[in-house]
């Protein structure tokens, strides 16, 4: 059985909600926070009161859902999975702030309903009267793999259906005040298209929303494979995975036409990738997204949007390559992200 | 992609007790755990009945050989998981390939409130250890990280119905050949966060709550964590004792009504109860007790009464909801319940349901009001339904 991507859509700090040629123009950002560009929602969240309830990041993940939905061409899915490790930070915020200032008197209950992690799965849910299997996965840097995992395990249940499944986190400025009391994010002055050479720590935080519709009938792109691993205690065992899931799918890291990896300008981290791609990939082009879309744990769901375009085009932008020289051919992606150094992802994603 | 997965233990801790066989030992002696709040900070102690875990922090941290000033979520959840896992007789852990898949809906939120209250002071106050373990999954990896588990960990988070869809996920992934154990449940503490939340919506109820009686007037909230451990056909045969029962049937599905109501007749509720059935190839017929989510609002009985109508009537299985005596535990209510429901397979147990008096108008059934044990119980049926639309139904089955 063969999983593909029927349909994606994907709303971010870059211009890929709307209309036109894929990345054409990378968009530059000065700071340490990258916000998305919010498309239109009204053409997809009809009521206005109903729009106006709802956080932003419920906006972002309808927004995305409905154009993945729309490129494959279905309007109800046969089952509406989400990633999300913050959930809906912004109204979480507001039901915490005025708990506490108000003494746990006088509160309306509108931003703790917005507030459960399940609320985008669920309005997107509302919105089509889809009645169809509904599940929220909220595991920090697993968040995505996890709803991706069990979609495609849904799929080998079930072969004819189709399911529309995505990642989906905000930054409000509390989660980036707080985030940044941690040192997440760089201190000096940043752009983000400088990211991939800067040699401080840090990064740049960022948000986005990214949906599939995957089913096991024809589509332009492959998802051939998904891993991850918790925690390793080495990069050895890094590298080890890697050829085991690129042996497990009969390749050798020569097989693959274009890596994307998680370089996130963070120098510690950032080393890591390097000598990884440098052993165990020293003649495959490498391309980056973080500088595109900004740190954060379902950042993979971008990656994947990224991966897929760039099968489904035949054409790697410029703004994305970091080192090497893109194939004619790309056949075979793989994207290798780790969020942390705790959570290591591998998405192989191969042209049809 | 049918092979069976088995339930080879479980174990709880909630507001009647600390192990599964003390909250036994309470259905028996119809003692529920609804009191005054004793441990939580809020100004509405003495105003809501909750059924607290009866225990602070120290005496929690200790039982789960964790360090004290983590969430309380994280330390019910490893006292849970670690019984459910011992249950089993398997051994050393580590020598197995295993997975622990827990829900939560609060994650760390009982530290956060803390640190908030500083924080709004000024955004340079508050102690980051205090948000450090904030986020859902944050919880699951301490207890994974403290059991050592490594092979797939994940967090599952849809509301009131997130433990139960934490089992589903363990045993896709156990048909999968994945892992071929996974430690699945859910945990939340209570938090100000949800008391106050619950009370905004104005279904808190000021006595202890009714499930599935006509004067009903909302929930209490409670606290806890259940989990029970998911095997593969191949694990079960080295369990040194026979396992409680299999997982036959289990179906998620969206009410896609309103964001925290349920639908007038239940659709979503019928439609996961029905998929469950389904799955395990049984007929209404076949299910001799159903643990309700009977949280004890109007809306919820009410529905869910109206969806067993359809799919049972005219002949009904015993039913009752054992939120009459644990609370209502959010995301830990659907692993609680499993455990609940696997072992009333195993002992032939119905739990009672405490307070009933008057049936309801919208489906005059009656649930089960003692305690009784040794009853032939071939199959049975646990519902979680949730905010957000989220249903799911489990079946768990003798052979």
């Amino acid at each position: 059985m063969n999983i593909y991507i029927q349909g994606m859509g994907c709303v971010s700090p870059q211009q890929t909600a709307a209309e036109g040629p894929f990345l054409a123009e990378i968009r530059e950002y000065e700071g340490n926070r990258l916000k998305v560009l919010d498309p239109d929602y009204k053409q997809w969240i009809p009521d206005a009161n109903t729009m106006r309830r709802m956080g932003r990041v419920v906006k972002m993940g309808i927004g995305a859902a409905k154009l993945s939905l729309q490129h494959a061409g279905i309007e109800m899915p046969d089952a509406i999975i989400t990633g999300t490790a913050y959930g809906c930070l912004a109204d979480t915020g507001v039901f915490l702030t005025r708990m506490i200032q108000r003494q746990e008197s006088a509160l309306s209950p509108t931003p703790f309903i917005q507030s459960t992690h399940n609320t985008v799965s669920g309005q997107i849910a509302l919105l089509l009267g889809c009645h169809a299997y509904n599940s929220t996965f909220v595991h920090k840097g697993f968040s995505f793999e996890s709803a991706l995992l069990d979609s495609i395990m849904l799929l080998r249940e079930k072969t004819e259906q189709q399911i529309l499944i995505g990642g989906v986190d905000e930054i409000t400025d509390h989660s980036h005040t707080i985030l940044s009391r941690f040192g997440l994010y760089k201190q000096e002055p940043v752009r983000n298209t400088a990211l991939l050479q800067s040699t401080t720590k840090g990064t740049i935080a960022g948000e986005g929303a990214a949906f599939f519709v995957l089913g096991t009938t024809k589509g332009a792109v492959k998802l051939t494979g998904l891993d991850t691993l918790y925690k390793p205690a080495s990069q050895q065992e890094v590298s080890s995975a890697i050829q085991g899931f690129l042996a497990t799918h009969r390749l050798s890291t020569a097989d693959i036409d274009l890596l994307i990896t998680g370089r996130n300008g963070n120098a510690g981290e950032d080393a890591a990738y390097t000598q990884l791609t440098q052993t165990l990939f020293p003649q495959t082009a490498a391309a980056a997204f973080k500088h595109l879309c900004g740190e954060y744990p379902t950042a993979s769901a971008f990656a994947m949007w990224m991966g897929a375009q760039i099968i489904q085009q035949q054409q790697a932008p410029a703004g994305i390559l970091y080192s090497g020289t893109a194939p004619q051919q790309l056949n075979r992606i793989l994207i290798y992200n780790q969020y942390q150094g705790t959570h290591h992802a591998l998405i192989l994603l191969e042209k049809a | 992609m049918s092979e069976p997965v088995w339930i080879a233990g479980g174990g709880v801790i909630c507001g009647i007790g600390a192990t599964l066989p003390a909250c036994v030992e309470a259905f028996s002696r119809m003692q529920p755990g609804m009191e005054e709040v004793q441990y939580l900070h809020t100004i509405h102690r003495g105003v809501f009945p909750v059924a607290e875990v009866k225990a602070d922090n120290a005496t929690l941290a200790a039982q789960a050989g964790m360090p004290a000033h983590i969430s309380r979520t994280a330390l019910l959840s490893k006292i849970a998981a670690q019984e459910a896992w011992d249950s089993t007789g398997l051994g050393d852990l580590l020598q197995y390939r295993i997975g622990f898949i827990s829900a939560n809906t609060v994650g760390g939120m009982d530290k956060t409130e803390d640190f908030f209250a500083d924080y709004l002071q000024h955004p340079d106050k508050g102690r980051l250890q205090q948000v450090l373990h904030h986020e859902c999954g944050s919880v699951t990896e301490l207890v994974a990280d403290a059991m050592g588990i490594r092979h797939q960990v994940a967090t599952i988070s849809t509301a009131c119905s997130s433990g139960a869809n934490a089992l589903m996920y363990g045993a896709r992934l156990i048909r999968n050949n994945i892992v071929d154990i996974v430690i699945a449940g859910g945990t939340d503490a209570l938090t100000r966060f949800t008391l106050n939340g619950f009370n905004t919506l104005m279904i808190l109820d000021q006595q202890p709550c009714r499930p599935f009686d006509d004067t009903r007037t909302g929930l209490n909230l409670g606290e806890g964590a259940g989990y029970v451990v998911l095997v593969s056909d191949v694990m079960r045969k080295r369990l040194p004792n026979a396992p409680w029962c299999r997982l036959s049937g289990y179906a998620n599905t969206s009410d896609a009504y309103h964001q925290t109501a349920s639908s007038p007749d239940g659709i979503g509720n019928y439609l996961a109860m029905k998929g469950a059935l389904d799955m395990s190839g049984l007929q209404p017929k076949d299910i001799a007790y159903i643990n309700l989510h009977g949280t004890g609002t109007q809306n919820n009985d009410s529905s869910e009464g109206k969806a067993i109508e359809r799919l049972f009537a005219p002949d009904y299985p015993a039913v009752s909801s054992t939120k009459s005596f644990t609370g209502h535990t959010l995301g830990a209510s659907g692993g609680i319940e499993a455990v609940f429901s696997a072992l009333a397979v195993q002992q032939g147990i119905i739990y009672p349901n405490a307070r009933f008096a008057t049936p309801m108008k919208e489906w005059p059934v009656a649930p089960a009001t003692v305690f009784s044990s040794g009853n032939k119980l071939s199959h049975v049926m646990s519902n979680s339904f949730g905010f957000a639309g989220n249903c799911s139904s489990l079946v768990f089955s003798k052979e």
